[in-house]
């Protein structure tokens, strides 16, 4: 259980939420400028909460008196254009983050993971030369690997072509319901509604409504929330 | 201008500023007969220099990438007037004279210098020693890697690194592992830059330095020397370091491309 409830300033914008995304996905959505990005930052450690209360499975990440910092709050992080190392090959991209194992056996361990992940054949390739869906895949499998206690993904489809990101969203959807993590996905298309048990609409640094699609469609609380749930399509 | 006239004039310009670049170490090359360049070749003074240079601009190599690369990286991650002040006054020996340099490293490390007084007080006497000469080596030499590391630093997409952060790498790892080899061909690229300035050093070494064959006198005030005596000793002298800096450089820009490559 994901549980975020900070406050920040940014500039002119005022971020105030609360959430809490148990085992299951959570899709926050909302326009460009509504604070998605600050959000993610805040959750990874990267940017620090001006105040609030940050716990996972009831670890505390941050409040008052502590501040855990990224490399231990074991977040599984997918960014909008997958942030692969392009000096690694996909094998040492999974390994990247197992770290501290004897190198024999993190390589065992990243190729283990690639073959779970049926992306075996990108062990050896150069990460410059693999198609999106290729990509996502890896960063999925790199995340995965060090057994995170929730996934963070951030518009996961933004970098994909339409009849890719159709394809991918299926694929997606089966993981996240095969790992049964905690996971939040930020994304401003509606059709990523689908990957999502709930929704969370974020306007101007806030929560504006919650619910599932039904529910936000039923009686959206604002024009963003009613044409965000109109477009959503119903199945994958 | 016409499309003919405006390529003419580029390509006049181009064969003008060229044949002028060319032309000095051209004359180097074809105005010395093997004689005279096997007799330079064992001139006494060659040895001794061609060995401080070597030494000397390597630890001032080491010093400049190793302490260059900790504020290059510190200076590309952060914003604002005090990063952008650091990053002025690392350019700052780039725009000195070398001998300004010279004159200002003495008063500052020299045996009555601001820090030199406290210095000898303790025993330790820089002015006019080998040590010296690197201090020389590196207050010169240091603007083109800590230029280069800036800017490569800063092309390294902050999403990477905060990849690494939530992969379990801690802030230095992420630079050692990420930032680093992302930026290898860029700092082997300012590496080379700032050794061939540091080998090439003249007037800030001669002024705090000093010309002491054996302790002081690199190749640059080698041919200096040579060149009161005798002009053939000089351009054997000249054309021998040319050599070793080219050698060198060509040495450089493979390890670049075989960091580009991996």
């Amino acid at each position: 259980m994901l549980e975020v409830l900070v406050a920040k300033r940014v500039g002119t914008l005022e971020l105030a939420l609360e959430l809490s995304v148990g085992a299951e996905t959570l899709l926050v959505a909302g326009p460009n400028g509504a604070g998605k990005s600050t959000l993610l930052r805040l959750l990874l450690g990267v940017a620090r909460p001006d105040r609030g209360r940050i716990a996972l499975d009831g670890r505390i990440l941050f409040d008052a008196h502590s501040d855990v910092p990224a490399e231990d709050r074991r977040l599984g992080y997918v960014p909008q254009d997958y942030a692969l190392f392009p000096h690694l090959d996909g094998l040492g991209n999974v390994a990247f983050g197992l770290a501290g194992l004897p190198r024999r056996e993190r390589r065992a361990r990243a190729a283990a993971w690639l073959e779970r992940m049926g992306a075996s054949h990108l062990a050896h390739r150069r990460v410059g030369a693999l198609s999106g869906g290729e990509r996502q895949r890896l960063a999925l499998t790199r995340a995965l690997a060090r057994e995170p206690r929730a996934l963070l993904l951030d518009e996961p489809f933004a970098s994909l072509d339409s009849s890719a990101r159709r394809e991918l969203r299926g694929s997606l959807r089966r993981s996240l319901l095969e790992w049964r993590l905690p996971a939040l996905i930020v994304s401003h298309d509606p059709e990523d509604a689908m990957l999502a048990d709930r929704i969370a609409v974020m306007e101007r640094g806030r929560i504006a409504q919650e619910g599932t699609r039904d529910e936000l469609r039923a009686a959206p609380s604002s024009p963003f929330v009613a044409g965000f749930a109109v477009a959503s399509r119903d199945s994958l | 201008m016409s499309s003919r006239s405006w390529s003419a004039v580029q390509h006049s310009a181009t064969i003008l500023l060229v044949s002028f670049l060319v032309l000095p170490v051209a004359a180097l090359a074809l105005t010395l007969s093997w004689n005279d360049l096997l007799a330079g070749a064992r001139h006494p003074l060659l040895l001794p220099a061609l060995r401080l240079s070597l030494t000397t601009s390597t630890s001032s190599l080491t010093l400049v990438v190793v302490l260059g690369s900790l504020v290059a990286w510190w200076v590309a991650r952060h914003r604002g007037r005090l990063s952008r002040f650091v990053e002025s006054v690392t350019q700052l020996p780039a725009v000195i004279p070398p001998a300004v340099a010279g004159v200002g490293l003495l008063l500052a490390f020299g045996r009555r210098g601001l820090l030199g007084s406290f210095l000898a007080r303790q025993g330790l006497s820089l002015a006019f020693s080998t040590p010296a000469v690197v201090l020389a080596e590196t207050f010169v030499s240091a603007p083109f890697f800590i230029q280069a590391a800036i800017a490569a630093f800063r092309r390294v997409d902050e999403n990477l690194l905060t990849v690494a952060r939530t992969l379990g790498a801690s802030p230095f790892r992420s630079f050692l592992r990420v930032a680093l080899p992302l930026s290898a061909p860029a700092l082997v690229g300012g590496a080379a830059m700032s050794w061939a300035r540091s080998l090439g050093e003249f007037g800030a070494t001669l002024l705090f330095a000093g010309n002491l064959t054996g302790r002081t006198q690199t190749l640059p005030l080698a041919v200096y020397t040579a060149m009161e005596s005798d002009l053939r000793a000089a351009q054997a002298l000249a054309l021998i370091m040319v050599a070793v800096a080219f050698a060198m450089l060509l040495v450089l820009r493979r390890v670049s491309r075989e960091a580009d490559d991996a």
